[in-house]
């Protein structure tokens, strides 16, 4: 396993525990080297909006009442954001995010609306040739 | 093996307080201040996190730096670690 190993993740899901999921593997992955290549799809794309980006987000359905109740007692008792944690995972690491230009027509954005953790907009093509043979994990 | 059995020769000791933070910020947080040390130094950190003693010596395989101890206690973990 080399430390250029590039791992891809596309971010489909707007929910705070997909989201806050997605943050963790890719600070872990900054962490050990391991450049990250993320695609934004999708609602995953609207919580990147900076007018959005600190606003609660709902839970993947099954989170359920319980579930709800378990993430926020994990975020008072320290755990951080999600959009933080991309934040220093770009800190420490070789991170790059970037927003599907489909999606981006579909929820009528420019790039000047989106968070500056996005660092531009790419086709899917892009993706897949940025990929390269690396793992490639949806969420 | 502990940061004051290594003694003054080993040189400066830089410490980290990572209890409390939820995984993957103690690793996090290490690979931070692992950029601000030269090669040789050391770092001492002290985690809570329960995936701590697995993701440390991962952590320190894969990058080369040198996991010089890892010891558990009073639910605290403490890892003493040589920049490479």
């Amino acid at each position: 396993m080399g430390d250029d190993e590039q791992i891809s993740l596309v971010l489909f899901s707007g929910t705070e525990d997909r989201l806050q999921a997605a943050a963790v593997l890719t600070a872990g992955a900054a962490a050990l080297g391991r450049p990250v290549h993320i695609f934004l799809q999708y609602w995953a794309l609207d919580a990147f909006r900076a007018d959005r980006i600190e606003r609660p987000l709902p839970l993947a359905p099954e989170a359920g009442a319980e579930g709800r109740a378990a993430v926020d007692a994990l975020a008072r008792a320290g755990q951080q954001g999600w959009a933080e944690t991309l934040r220093q995972a770009k800190e420490i690491g070789q991170v790059d995010i970037q927003a599907c230009s489909l999606s981006m027509d579909l929820l009528q954005l420019e790039p000047a609306q989106l968070d500056p953790l996005v660092d531009g907009v790419e086709g899917v093509t892009a993706f897949y040739v940025n990929a390269g043979e690396g793992q490639l994990l949806f969420i | 093996m502990t940061a004051s059995q290594l003694g003054p020769a080993a040189g400066p000791l830089r410490e980290l307080d990572a209890r409390g933070l939820k995984c993957p910020m103690p690793i996090v947080r290490t690979a931070q201040a692992m950029k601000e040390l030269a090669a040789g130094e050391l770092l001492e950190v002290v985690a809570t996190d329960p995936g701590a003693v697995a993701d440390f010596a991962a952590w320190s395989r894969t990058t080369g730096h040198q996991l010089l101890s890892s010891v558990s206690a009073d639910g605290e973990f403490r890892f003493l670690l040589r920049h490479k």
